[in-house]
């Protein structure tokens, strides 16, 4: 095994090589980790209260005081409302018509237009059903207050919800995140920087030196890719320690079982690198298509988004996605502790795609140059 | 000018007879679009939840039906008791588990209130939070439903009108980032991957020695570029029209007018980054790293920025993606003029002449 040896030396020699590992999972870890965040707060808006009743007021205030929306001002036209949402001064226009208060003591009846920016779907979901709460406490509140008799009020019916967020009780996004970038950090490693050193040996032409050496095609195969493996492994150590550092990570499930899931993993990405470099000439072509075949995977696989909501030829194609794959046991041990037995099915299919992956990596590889 | 269209064209020929990064540059974006279009998805569909009822009597059928028939949910399972929620989580499928307390009908009509609990699987915060919400807001709704259905009970109903994106598509949010994405990855990295290339060959100092001037080569080399990324900009706009459905509703010619300023930006970039960067792997990592990522993630791209901590608030002001996200959108699906983003056009345009000058600056007209 003097070629692992050899690897091991070319890689440490290579002075970008040593600060790759141990700051980028640092760097990523900070920044992308605390970027994250899909929190609600201050949702902006503007209320065109044309009642200016002491009902409306009551209104307006409940909206003030939810610490998820800030009442940027009160507006007095709907149009100007509307003007400052096409400016991106606000998120949400609450518009209570005249004669509201008349409406509600009197007919009986009353009606209330809300208008939000929706060009980002999510969030205009969520400020709908946050809105409707607001509005529904303050229903409850007119409700008993407008009961003709004791009976009456006595007749509001509520249903009480308590929830609560199971594995992650502070909606810590960070808890999410961590796990989605250990697996990127894993896969930039074993695919893309193994993918680069192939490439680079084919570049400068040493690798015809070596192919005719007696070495075998396996073994020099090995002996590229294992130094990856290793370093890689102790990357997810590293990844973790610094998760747990950094975060306060849970680490609920067992973690032999995390890292022997990682062993599977980092063969089948290794194949993939491999694959990818007998396809490349130059060390620019192999970064462009690691970088594209990255970017497709780690998109579909569920990091920032949750694979779930994928349409189902999505979810399909995500059975043969491996980084789908590690995402969501990296996910499930850490965060809840799944066992063996809830994830054997995946170790399944995660060893049936390395052995694939690498094997038809290996087949295309020839000892030529 | 004859040398100059030669170089041009010579500059074409190289890009072209790299078939590999070809297919990377122009598939790249429309996988990206392809992706961020139809498999990204904030909202939620079909999760899978499970109930368990210790009433089983009409209403909670009833509320049952409702959070049901809403589309969000499907029925996994229902449970028998409280240990299996645990169970249910940890195998994996199931992201909630509804729990409808004994005798839910009777307390409700006698003591005016009964109690739900919803367990939510935390380990996607921002799932579990849609999920909750959703719940709760058809579970209200029923609630106010019963109440108002007493004559004498007064009604308040609200509707919400959801603006420039009725059908709360997520393409909306994606295809303007995306645009602001590929074209810095096209115009940046491959620019300066470009320029670094010669030099890291030599062949720079041909180029040097000819009877060419730096700005003639610079220009040269970048307008392969600018053509390129333009049309990558225009496929994408035209892929999220007649795919997506993405409006233009604003004017076409500011859209490109704006385009075509941050296409420039994102060169100058790669032109600057190509003065530092001495191999071509450095230039690589430096537009993967500090263009890129940044791009992704601090641009507003998928993440807003008013709910980051206040350090990486600024760093997200100075990245030029920001703005011109904010333009795009309030272009396409506001349909704005001038008017409402002159004030992030500005930015983009000093944010160029920023750039360029450094460049100009440090492009060395000789050697080390």
């Amino acid at each position: 095994m003097l070629i692992v040896q050899k690897e091991f030396l070319q890689i440490f020699r290579n002075k970008t090589m040593i600060p790759m590992i141990f700051l980028l999972p640092f760097v990523q870890l900070l920044i992308l980790v605390n970027a994250a965040i899909m929190d609600m707060k201050n949702i902006e808006m503007i209320v065109v209260d044309k009642d200016l009743s002491s009902l409306s007021t009551e209104l307006t205030e409940k909206f003030a005081q939810s610490p998820f929306f800030t009442v940027v001002r009160p507006g007095f036209s709907v149009k100007q409302a509307e003007e400052a949402m096409l400016g991106n001064k606000t998120d949400m226009i609450l518009i209570v018509p005249s004669g509201f208060e008349q409406q509600v003591y009197h007919q009986g009846k009353a009606d209330l237009q809300i208008q939000i920016d929706a060009i980002n779907g999510m969030t205009a979901g969520l400020m709908n059903n946050y809105a409707t709460q607001i509005i529904n406490s303050f229903y409850f509140a007119v409700l008993q207050e407008t009961g003709n008799n004791v009976l009456m009020k006595n007749n509001v019916k509520s249903i009480s919800m308590n929830h609560r967020f199971w594995y992650n009780s502070q909606l810590n996004f960070k808890y999410y995140m961590v796990p989605g970038i250990l697996a990127i950090l894993l896969t930039v490693i074993g695919m893309f920087l193994a993918s680069l050193n192939l490439v680079r040996e084919k570049e400068i032409g040493t690798i015809e030196q070596i192919n005719v050496t007696p070495i075998r095609k396996y073994h020099f195969i090995i002996g590229k890719l294992l130094p990856f493996w290793i370093i890689a492994m102790f990357e997810l150590m590293f990844g973790l320690a610094l998760g747990k550092i950094l975060f306060d990570i849970p680490m609920e499930g067992n973690l032999l079982l995390l890292f022997g899931f990682a062993a599977l993993y980092l063969i089948a990405v290794l194949g993939i690198g491999l694959f990818i470099s007998t396809l490349c000439e130059t060390q620019q072509q192999a970064q462009f298509l690691n970088f594209f075949v990255l970017i497709t995977f780690v998109m579909l696989s569920g990091i920032f988004t949750p694979a779930e909501s994928m349409p189902h030829w999505a979810q399909n194609l995500n059975v043969i996605n491996p980084i789908a794959y590690f995402i969501r046991i990296n996910r499930m041990v850490l965060l809840k502790g799944s066992e063996f037995r809830d994830i054997a099915g995946d170790y399944i299919s995660i060893g049936v795609i390395a052995i694939f992956l690498i094997s038809l990596a290996i087949w295309k590889y020839r000892k030529i140059a | 000018m004859k040398p100059f269209f030669g170089f041009v064209k010579k500059e074409f020929i190289h890009i072209f007879r790299d078939v590999r990064t070809l297919v990377v540059l122009f598939g790249l974006p429309i996988a990206q679009i392809l992706i961020f279009g139809f498999v990204i998805r904030n909202e939620i569909q079909d999760v899978r939840i499970a109930i368990l009822d210790k009433s089983k009597d009409p209403v909670t059928f009833e509320i049952t039906n409702r959070i049901l028939a809403s589309g969000f949910f499907k029925l996994d399972r229902y449970l028998e008791s409280d240990d299996e929620a645990d169970k249910v989580f940890r195998a994996g499928k199931i992201r909630e588990v509804i729990v409808f307390d004994h005798d839910f009908a009777d307390r409700l009509e006698k003591e005016k209130k009964a109690d739900i609990q919803l367990l939510a699987d935390a380990s996607d915060p921002n799932s579990a939070r849609l999920i909750v919400s959703y719940t709760q807001a058809i579970v209200s709704t029923y609630i106010n439903e019963i109440n108002s259905q007493s004559p004498q009970q007064v009604k308040i109903e609200s509707r919400t009108r959801m603006m420039y994106n009725a059908d709360l598509r997520s393409a909306f949010m994606f295809v303007p980032g995306t645009m602001a994405l590929v074209l810095m990855l096209v115009s940046a990295m491959m620019t300066s991957i470009s320029i670094t290339r010669e030099k890291e060959t030599g062949t720079m100092e041909a180029l040097l020695v000819s009877p060419l001037r730096p700005l003639q080569i610079i220009a040269g080399k970048v307008t392969p570029y600018i053509i390129l990324s333009f049309i990558n900009a225009v496929v994408i706009i035209l892929m999220g029209h007649f795919i997506f459905q993405l409006p233009v509703r604003g004017s076409l010619v500011l859209l490109f007018g704006e385009t075509i300023l941050f296409i420039t930006l994102a060169l100058s970039l790669g032109i600057m980054i190509s003065t530092v960067s001495s191999t071509q792997v450095v230039a690589m990592f430096l537009s993967a790293f500090a263009l890129m990522l940044p791009t992704m993630l601090l641009s507003g791209f998928i993440f807003p920025i008013e709910n980051m901590p206040h350090v990486l608030q600024w760093l997200c002001r100075i990245m030029p993606p920001t703005y011109f996200i904010v333009i795009i959108k309030n272009i396409m699906l506001k349909g704005t003029g001038l008017a409402e983003v002159w004030k992030e056009t500005l930015i983009l345009i000093g944010m160029l002449a920023f750039f360029l000058s450094i460049s100009a600056a440090r492009f060395k007209t000789r050697l080390q």
